[in-house]
């Protein structure tokens, strides 16, 4: 028997990796990334010309948990059409065994590394209400995220924010009438992707067994998600995550640090994002729409429902969105002063 | 050689084998037979580097323990006991060699008793030849993690071993005896200046049936080492764990 030096077993490996795409419309380019389930290439559609990511599980069978998984995660997209959500176009399996699906190839920048170059808390805010728009889209559907982090935003070269990752998703109601593949599956069966090398983020925890075990990433994942009552998770457990997620944008922390050199937020923004991460459920926002009003709300200069103001700060508020015609009042009072006293001398 | 010679499809899967723990506590004696070669095939070899490395055990020594081993595994019926919900196989055994190395004496004397192993030729004089080829400097492994970290490299090593040797096996009965070589030289050589231009220069055959050829060997190769993975595994997640580790997809 050959001897199989150290070099080969590299080589072995490294070739035994690549996914068999022969057979295929896909043309494989390069690996942009690698998950706990499986891996995921740029590819090239040839039929139609145009790149796609390829998202493949490591181990061949279509039998198993992780293929059901991958299935069900190129379904649950299937049925998101959203601008926010990254469009699924092809699912099957490959000729070496492993189950695959296609999907939109996002070139950009995950949120994470994008939110440096955002400098106003405006502009921070208004993404963040982009990505509130597409979950409360998915809940709308019956979909809950159940990762919503940093690394799992990607915003695109026009500032589209596609909201990715959904190999967690817990489906909580059918999507379509007569669809038998909407029911859950297993309200607790989908793995948790491991951390790339590139990842910054804090650890995940990768579980994958049944009810009551725990999957998500620490910081974003809502208290009862850490339990692993995922019997009970509904739309609020997002609203956990969008709540550090929103935290995040603003002092890149997903929760309220005292770290030297940490920014610290505004009252009715500081207001929003406790009242998102409350430990009990029942004083969350009721649903995403509550949550991106609020912040709309603040946008627009006007109270949050999430705090309760003193006299100081409703003045004080009062004056910044009408500052303009504030000043202008009270210029033209200078100047009619200025002429008064000017006249009586 | 084109790409009709290679057919590929979403039907070949899956094609496994019955994992060997099921298979040990049949009562057909020819699969319990059966099952017992396949660990001692993908085993041998590193559970006698690994004596030889962790028990600095001389040559002759290391062989009559590694013998001793399976005599062992098959008369005190240690992969029956073998319980997968308490980890996985390759660490079971690796527990049962230290525990029986420790005891050495005792496995000597079954050795005397005599008894019969599985039909697997054990080549130690080509162990001993590769593990002077092994890079790992035995000093630098004192530590339990760099060992265990030895002793799965070795495994991976044998597993791998043993598929390419299938692998041939497959490319002679079906003719393919240049789709191996091309591997072999691509692949395995470990020559980092060849190319698919070199070679089908070398071997008279165009560069696209050089990528077919390679493609096809690949994913032979990597079905059937994920086939005898899945035979020395007792569960499905065990399967997919010891694969991850056999094809490094945790570290990269």
């Amino acid at each position: 028997m050959k001897f199989l030096t150290d070099k080969a077993l590299e080589r072995l490996r490294d070739s035994a990796e690549l996914p068999d795409l022969s057979g295929t419309r896909y043309r494989l380019l390069e690996r942009v990334a690698r998950g706990g389930m499986g891996l995921v290439y740029a590819a090239e559609d040839e039929k139609l010309q145009r790149r796609v990511a390829l998202k493949v599980l490591d181990i061949p069978g279509t039998d198993g948990e992780l293929a059901s998984r991958l299935i069900l995660e190129a379904r649950v997209l299937a049925r998101l059409e959203h601008p926010g959500i990254v469009p699924v176009h092809d699912v099957g399996t490959l000729a070496d065994g492993r189950v695959f699906y296609t999907m939109k190839f996002v070139e950009g920048q995950r949120l994470d590394k994008y939110v440096a170059t955002l400098d106003s808390v405006p502009d921070r805010l208004r993404l963040f209400l982009r990505i509130c728009d597409a979950v409360g889209f998915a809940h709308a559907r019956g979909v809950l995220h159940r990762d919503l982090k940093p690394a799992n935003i990607m915003v695109g070269p026009f500032g589209e924010v596609l909201v990715m990752d959904w190999g967690l998703a817990k489906i909580l109601r059918g999507i379509a009438a007569g669809d038998s593949h909407a029911a859950d599956p297993d309200a607790a069966i989908f793995e948790k992707p491991n951390p790339s090398s590139a990842q910054t983020g804090p650890t995940q925890i990768s579980v994958i067994t049944g009810h009551g075990t725990v999957m998500g990433t620490p910081g974003y994942m809502s208290p009862e998600q850490a339990r692993g009552d995922v019997e009970h998770l509904d739309a609020r457990s997002d609203i956990f995550s969008l709540g550090a997620l929103l935290h995040f944008l603003l002092s890149n922390h997903p929760e309220k640090t005292t770290a030297a050199g940490a920014p610290r937020l505004e009252k009715p923004l500081e207001a929003i994002c406790s009242k998102a991460t409350a430990a009990p459920p029942a004083e969350r926002y009721p649903d995403v729409q509550e949550m991106a009003l609020d912040v709309s709300r603040y946008l627009d200069g006007l109270a949050v429902g999430a705090h309760r103001e003193s006299f100081l700060e409703k003045t004080a508020r009062f004056y910044r969105r009408y500052r303009f015609f504030i000043l202008l009042i009270a210029a033209y009072l200078v100047m009619r002063v200025t002429i008064l006293i000017f006249l009586h001398r | 050689m084109s790409q009709e010679e290679f057919p590929s499809g979403g039907d070949r899967f899956p094609l496994t084998r019955r994992s060997v723990i099921e298979a040990v506590q049949s009562i057909d004696a020819e699969e319990r037979e059966r099952a017992l070669e396949a660990v001692c095939a993908a085993y041998w070899k590193p559970i006698y580097k690994y004596i030889r490395l962790r028990w600095k055990r001389p040559a002759e020594e290391a062989q009559d323990l590694t013998q001793g081993f399976f005599l062992e595994l098959l008369e005190r019926e240690l992969l029956e006991k073998f319980d997968p919900k308490k980890g996985r196989l390759r660490t079971y055994l690796r527990v049962c060699v230290d525990s029986m190395v420790m005891n050495e004496d005792k496995a000597s004397k079954r050795q005397k008793r005599g008894g019969t192993i599985p039909h697997v030729a054990l080549d130690f004089s080509g162990a001993e030849e590769e593990l002077g080829a092994t890079v790992m400097d035995p000093s630098a492994i004192a530590s339990p993690e760099s060992l265990e970290e030895f002793f799965e490299k070795e495994w991976v090593r044998s597993l791998f071993a043993l598929a390419v040797e299938d692998l041939r096996q497959l490319c002679v009965e079906c003719e393919r005896e240049r789709t191996f070589h091309l591997f072999e030289a691509y692949d395995l050589e470990g020559n980092e200046k060849i190319s698919y231009g070199q070679l089908s220069k070398e071997y008279g055959i165009s560069v696209t049936d050089v990528t077919n050829a390679l493609a096809w060997a690949r994913r032979e190769f990597r079905k059937i080492a994920l086939e005898r993975l899945r035979e020395l595994c007792s569960s499905d997640e065990e399967f997919q764990r010891e694969a991850r580790a056999a094809f490094g997809w945790n570290s990269k």
